[in-house]
């Protein structure tokens, strides 16, 4: 909520047409605005097209925190096992195969929590300061262009042509 | 299997809701409950109350108010810790596995059957610490550096269902919570009143930003891939707790499979029963259709027909192996003290389920909701067969011995559900049960202009 106190002057359009707004973004990006912020009620192809962002790099998170958590479960079960040895017949004390259990259970809540850490940590990095409104998560597409006040006129302009169904000066 | 559960979601119930229409009737779901809401909710803490009392009973004088008596030393407790991890899966199935297959009529019953894999995950994991009887030493399960130098043993299944089972807690629960938090961000652009305040907590600012998306769908598909594994692998060293013990019943390779898919087939049950009266509640005919209790009911099918050839074929096994023991242990099921819980379970989840191969059953929602609360019954009974009938007749005639739950065992059976009914009717009711974000994902985004995609 901080955010919208924070909100940098801009201009605020709100779309219904999907087709629309992916124009408008293609357009802002040839003008050469970058800093825009795109709002979709759920995720949309065409708009992440438009607005062509690179692959998320939470991917990267994932595949750390998966091996971390694989070297990490066989590690703690030799390393426990060899500490604490349970001498059975005369055979090795580490036992490989039972150890794949523990092994893939810590793959797995690894991968998950680095990925959740992942998403929050890209998710604050990149956030931005704009304006919002309550109709963005319902069932609008909104588009906030942080611009000073000498060019709020040609931005409005290009949101109108493209369709946006109301345009306003968010401050 | 996932051509015969893919239809078109738009089929059954043209035309589409709008995105306004999805956001306002799952709003209208949460908001001060009626009086209806409190009974219910007065009943369940009743139940769950009368399970508290008899647990401290039980602490207080010592397991012995169980029904234990060598050799059956895993009774109902252990039966309900493995009926509730079963629950839990199909959740999983549904909101992970299903959603890698894009499997679009999901969204609709996918939050349900999410949130009952936590709560029965809750509760399944009350059981291991009601089991072991001083339950304020179960942190010994966990390994951590002590002054004695011991570690856990980790070629015990038991240690391997420790990891398992709280790994898939922590896993289910953070994708539940993943799954919310846009839906929290719709209803709190909504709400009013301290419910606002909630919701704005608890939507950690969501706003639906081109970042937080770009970020989000990659997060929840890596989720869902690692959750898919995971369901899997947790039923499986549920199983392996019987099954790498020599056993006459449980020391079988076919349990891990076996194991998944009653698991499933139980959870799926357990969603029947959830979503039936809740749509009816909630008034959502139009979002959880005839359409989607059809698909779940062939998962219904497919699953019991692979738990009713798992059952022909332990039987199979018993009299092919020419072990002796293997074979009076599955005659004694059949056959002795236990016969009743057998035949309960074989025609719950053997017999009931080839009902499913008639689309008029498939179709009619009171027959699917009567089948459901059997196949659970039947389920839990499963469990208690491989259980409590293994144990009872093992090797040595001396040994044998017969085992009858308490009234301890029964009454914390009861608070167990009661546990589970708690959480989800206090889930029910402050978050929105159907997925206002998925269902929208299935319509169509409206356009200016035909097609196009530029």
């Amino acid at each position: 909520m901080s955010a919208t106190a924070a909100a940098p002057q801009g201009v605020l359009a709100a779309f219904h047409h999907v087709d629309d707004a992916a124009h408008a973004i293609r357009d802002l990006k040839e003008m050469g605005y970058r800093d825009f912020t795109v709002y979709t009620p759920v995720p949309n192809h065409e708009i992440m097209d438009a607005v062509g962002h690179r692959i998320s790099p939470v991917r990267t998170w994932t595949l750390v925190g998966g091996l971390s958590g694989a070297a990490l479960g066989m590690g703690m079960a030799i390393w426990m096992s060899l500490d604490y040895p349970l001498i059975v017949g005369g055979k090795p004390i580490p036992s490989v195969i039972p150890y794949v259990v523990i092994m893939f259970e810590l793959t797995i809540l690894l991968g998950a929590l680095s990925t959740l850490t992942g998403l929050v940590f890209h998710a604050i990095r990149n956030r931005r300061a704009a304006a919002f409104d309550p109709h963005f998560t319902d069932d609008q597409i909104g588009v906030f262009v942080p611009c000073p006040p000498e060019r709020r006129d040609a931005v409005q302009g290009l949101l109108r042509s493209s369709g946006a169904e109301e345009v306003r000066i968010a401050a | 299997m996932s051509t015969a559960v893919q239809h078109e979601p738009g089929a059954a119930h043209p035309p589409h809701p709008t995105y306004h229409e999805v956001t306002r009737d799952i709003a209208a779901t949460l908001g001060n409950p009626r009086r209806g809401y409190f009974i219910l909710m007065g009943f369940v803490l009743t139940v769950l109350a009368a399970g508290g009392l008899a647990l401290l009973y039980q602490i207080r004088w010592g397991l012995g108010v169980a029904g234990y008596r060598p050799p059956v030393m895993w009774g109902v407790y252990i039966t309900t810790f493995v009926f509730w991890v079963g629950i839990a899966h199909s959740g999983t199935l549904i909101s992970a596995i299903l959603y890698l297959f894009r499997s679009a009529w999901r969204t609709a019953v996918y939050r349900t059957a999410e949130a009952m894999t936590v709560f029965a995950v809750m509760t399944a994991g009350l059981f291991p610490l009601i089991h072991v009887g001083r339950l304020w030493y179960a942190y010994w399960l966990i390994p951590y550096p002590n002054q004695r130098g011991l570690w856990v043993n980790f070629k015990s299944p038991l240690i391997w269902d420790v990891f398992a089972v709280s790994t898939y807690f922590t896993v289910s629960t953070l994708f539940l919570i993943l799954g919310l938090v846009p839906d929290i961000a719709a209803i709190r652009d909504k709400a009013t009143g301290w419910r606002k305040k909630l919701y704005r907590i608890t939507a950690l600012g969501w706003r639906g930003t081109d970042q937080q998306w770009r970020h989000y769908t990659k997060a929840y598909l890596y989720m869902a891939a690692l959750a898919t594994p995971l369901v899997l692998s947790v039923h499986s060293v549920v199983s392996w707790d019987f099954a790498m013990s020599i056993v006459p019943g449980w020391h079988a390779t076919i349990f891990a499979p076996y194991f998944v898919a009653g698991a499933i087939y139980s959870g799926v049950a357990m969603v029947i029963t959830l979503i039936v009266p809740l749509r009816k509640v909630f008034k959502l005919e139009r979002y959880i259709t005839v359409l989607h209790f059809e698909n779940l009911s062939k998962l219904l099918l497919l699953t019991g027909s692979i738990v009713g050839y798992a059952y022909g074929m332990e039987y199979f096994m018993a009299w092919y192996s020419a072990n002796p023991f293997e074979r009076a242990s599955f005659w004694n099921r059949a056959f002795g003290d236990y016969w009743w819980a057998t035949w309960t379970m074989i025609l719950c989840n053997g017999v009931l389920p080839l009902l499913l191969w008639f689309p008029k059953v498939r179709k009619s929602i009171p027959a699917l909701f009567v089948m459901s609360l059997f196949v659970n019954l039947g389920m839990w009974f499963e469990r208690f067969v491989i259980i409590v009938v293994s144990l009872s007749h093992e090797y040595e005639p001396w040994a044998m011995d017969h085992y009858t739950p308490s009234w301890v065992d029964w009454t914390i059976l009861a608070g167990s559900f009661a546990w589970f009914f708690m959480w989800f009717l206090l889930f029910a009711k402050n978050f929105p049960t159907v997925s206002i974000t998925e269902v929208k994902e299935i319509i169509p985004m409206p356009r200016r202009r035909k097609e196009g995609h530029v």
